[in-house]
């Protein structure tokens, strides 16, 4: 899985935006920071009010039949031929890689594989296809960066993001230890094996604050539920942030 | 939800895992160490990409003509004097051990690390007819001493540091003073391991890849161990799953490579052992009879079905354990079967049945840390999925895995059923929403809630959701 991200695309006018459902219910101001980061660039973001999950909860519960039914449904609400921006690197993977392994012995594989090839991340989307300039405005800060296991390695966007951080001057990214160990998040693995799930959110916290950075930032939401959780249960304040939200905070 | 005798035993090994500071020390420690080999050695990462696309199209041909080459190889085996044994369950293997050791009067039996040995559950059973059966790789021999199983394919004894060693010699072995100076610990271990060696009157051992062109048996250690056990007593048993076999000797290199690269991250190990027959009559030893013992249990019916045959791929170098979040938590024996780790998680299911070991399926992430090493780029993720999937299939199934259905319970199926008619329909789910965002924090800690915020805080949901105020900034909703 070296290059597994989107091909560059000529700059379009119009972008569908899949606001996914964890951000869609628990972090909307993140949502709503990735549409204003494409619209300052000039695209025109359409959001069609029908859309919902991406179906990966079932896709990896042992539900196939109803992930299909709801992934069909996706496949309806963004049916033009935009390109579909979706700020988590979880949900891109699933819309992207898995929806074709999802419907590989169904009838409609082949407007699956369509529906696929239009899906980027955003970071990856603002790096590759908008060439995004950023230019910094905040107090000088550390920050440190979870990298989700689906943008780290389904992927492989995380080093969209930090390109992007990258170009705030006065941000410092102190990386953590053990950065591609996952947190432990894993949709409804949390909650089936919620021991291991919360043996990992532990170690990843005690990763987060030994670099003494004063936020964490990532571009997936399911980790920053869990590490956002963990981190408040043992009353640490280190506020746990989508990236677009932290970037447009700083920008603007 | 009802709880299934599997999830039960599992949740009981996590706790007491979890609760072993010691043993979850022990793992990291040894975990990470044998990570940053493996990482040095491949640094290069375009040659190791390579390298490893050509293991596994090497193991993917070799499986494709599974059935020929496993002919090939008894042919070839037979030829040359080796004398092949094919067993379909572990209890006819252990009975077909047996026979050769009765036939030779034997009693005390030494061996060299073998995992299918553990899958047969041979010492047990050999020490049942009154046969003592002595484990000669070093890790191998401390957990025995200590009664205990490995705890990973390739480091049986992973989970005990130095110290726990110093003190179970000082206690299991007459005479054997305390100390915690490694050398000083080896050398007592090899003191001990000399005399058996010398009495051991049939060795047993496993087989890393077996040549069919040739008829070859290769062994992979680092101890020596190995090639005593298979050339000192007067017989060697080696044994075998049916899948370890690959085409051509040419083959070989490449894996081995990739095997000791990934496990340990040596270049190659101190012993490469290349079996092709008994002691022919120009030559001084090896032993006067070599049985290969092929073992199936429930491998051809993987081999069987399409996507689940990729199992079959793997060479057993344990990279996948060592990056696994879980292993490293976790340790092997709380998988409470032979094979722990994702090879575990998606092996186990397949050879027992969803009935006896579906959870293992289910202690995943699908982080992917584990398909990112493997050196034959088993889909792990697709293979827990399937099996996920077969463990909730109701009536026939597309895979047809032992015990499929079992944890299907009509309480889950509804659930995903109303779950999916939620993100059907979008006014089910704006007012689903709307109630959410007005309990916010004060949603009843029940289910899923409740193990979620054993640890955690509860999610906060939002007031509004981004579908309502995407609405309210009037973005365009292409209607
Ligand atoms: S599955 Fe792959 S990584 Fe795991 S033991 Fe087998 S070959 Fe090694």
């Amino acid at each position: 899985m070296t290059d597994a991200s989107s091909p560059p695309i000529p700059r379009p006018s119009k972008v569908y935006y899949f606001g996914t459902c964890v951000i869609d219910a628990c972090f909307p101001q993140a949502g709503l920071a990735g549409i204003e980061l494409l619209q300052r660039e000039g695209i025109q973001v359409i959001f069609p009010q029908e859309q919902s999950c991406c179906g990966q909860p079932a896709h990896n519960s042992g539900f196939p039949e109803e992930a299909r039914r709801v992934a069909r449904h996706q496949l309806k609400a963004f049916a033009k031929d935009y390109p579909i921006v979706v700020p988590s690197g979880s949900c891109a993977g699933m819309l992207k890689h898995q929806y074709p392994h999802l419907f590989a012995h169904e009838p409609d594989i082949e407007e699956v594989c369509r529906f696929s090839s239009r899906i980027y991340e955003l970071s990856e989307f603002m790096v590759k296809v908008l060439q995004v300039r950023l230019e910094d405005r905040g107090e000088p800060v550390k920050v440190t960066w979870h990298s989700s296991c689906h943008a780290l390695r389904e992927m492989a966007i995380v080093p969209y993001a930090k390109m992007l951080l990258g170009q705030l001057e006065r941000v410092e990214l102190v990386e953590l230890q053990n950065e591609r160990e996952c947190c432990g998040f894993g949709g409804t693995f949390s909650v089936k094996q919620p021991a291991i799930s919360a043996a990992m959110a532990h170690d990843k916290v005690n990763d987060i604050m030994q670099t003494g950075a004063a936020r964490v930032l990532s571009t997936d939401c399911g980790c920053l539920l869990n590490i956002a959780g963990t981190l408040g249960y043992r009353q640490l304040n280190v506020p746990a942030q989508h990236f677009a939200e932290f970037i447009l905070e700083r920008t603007q | 939800m009802t709880k299934t005798a599997d999830v039960v035993i599992f949740e009981r090994n996590v706790a007491k895992a979890l609760d072993d500071g010691q043993l979850r020390r022990n793992l990291r420690s040894a975990m990470t160490t044998l990570s940053q080999r493996r990482r040095a050695l491949f640094a290069d990462t375009e040659a190791f990409e390579q390298l490893r696309a050509q293991g596994e199209s090497i193991r993917r041909r070799a499986l494709r003509q599974l059935p020929d080459l496993l002919e090939q190889l008894e042919g070839r085996c037979t030829a040359n004097g080796i004398q092949v044994h094919w067993a379909e369950t572990t209890a006819e293997a252990n009975a077909i051990c047996l026979d050769i050791i009765r036939r030779h009067n034997a009693r005390r039996v030494i061996k060299g690390k073998s995992m299918v040995s553990e899958e047969m559950h041979l010492n047990h059973f050999l020490e049942e007819q009154g046969i003592e059966a002595l484990e000669t790789d070093l890790g191998e021999y401390i957990i025995q001493l200590d009664g205990e199983t490995p705890s990973h394919i390739i480091v049986p004894a992973i989970h005990k540091n130095k110290d726990q060693i110093a003190h179970l010699f000082h206690e299991r072995i007459p005479d054997a003073p305390y100390t915690e100076v490694v050398e000083e610990l080896n050398a007592i271990a090899r003191q001990e391991l000399r005399e058996k060696f010398r009495a051991g009157e049939i060795g047993i051992s496993g087989v890393n890849f077996a040549v069919s062109e040739t008829g070859t048996l290769c062994l992979v250690e680092n101890e020596g161990n190995g090639r005593m056990c298979t050339t000192a007593p007067p017989v060697h048993i080696a044994l075998m799953g049916l899948e370890k076999v690959v085409e051509k000797l040419q083959d070989v290199p490449p894996l081995l490579r990739l095997l000791t690269g990934s496990a340990t991250g040596q270049p190659i190990t101190t012993y490469f052992n290349m079996i092709t027959s008994p002691r022919r009559l120009d030559e001084l030893d090896g032993p006067q009879e070599v049985h290969l013992v092929i073992l199936d249990n429930g491998r051809s019916s993987i081999y069987g079905d399409a996507e689940r045959r990729a199992t079959l791929q793997c060479i057993r170098c344990g990279a996948c354990l060592n990056h696994c979040p879980i292993y490293i938590r976790l340790g092997g024996h709380a998988y409470g079967h032979v094979y722990p780790g994702p090879i575990g998680s998606i092996l186990t299911p397949q050879l027992e049945g969803l009935d006896e070991a579906g959870v293992m399926a289910s202690a995943s992430t699908f982080c992917g840390a584990c398909e990112e090493v493997c050196p034959v780029k088993i889909p792990f993720t697709e293979i827990l999925r399937m099996l996920r999937n077969e463990a909730y299939a109701q009536g026939e199934s597309e895979h047809d895995v032992k015990g499929h259905g079992y944890r299907y319970t009509t309480v889950e199926g509804l659930s995903w059923k109303s779950w999916a008619l939620y993100n059907t329909r979008p006014g089910l789910a704006r007012i689903g929403s709307q109630i959410l965002g007005k309990l916010g924090q004060h949603l009843p800690m029940i289910g899923p809630l409740k193990e979620w915020t054993r640890t955690r805080t509860p999610p906060l949901f939002a007031p509004k959701s981004l579908h309502q105020l995407a609405q309210e900034r009037g973005l365009d909703n292409d209607r």
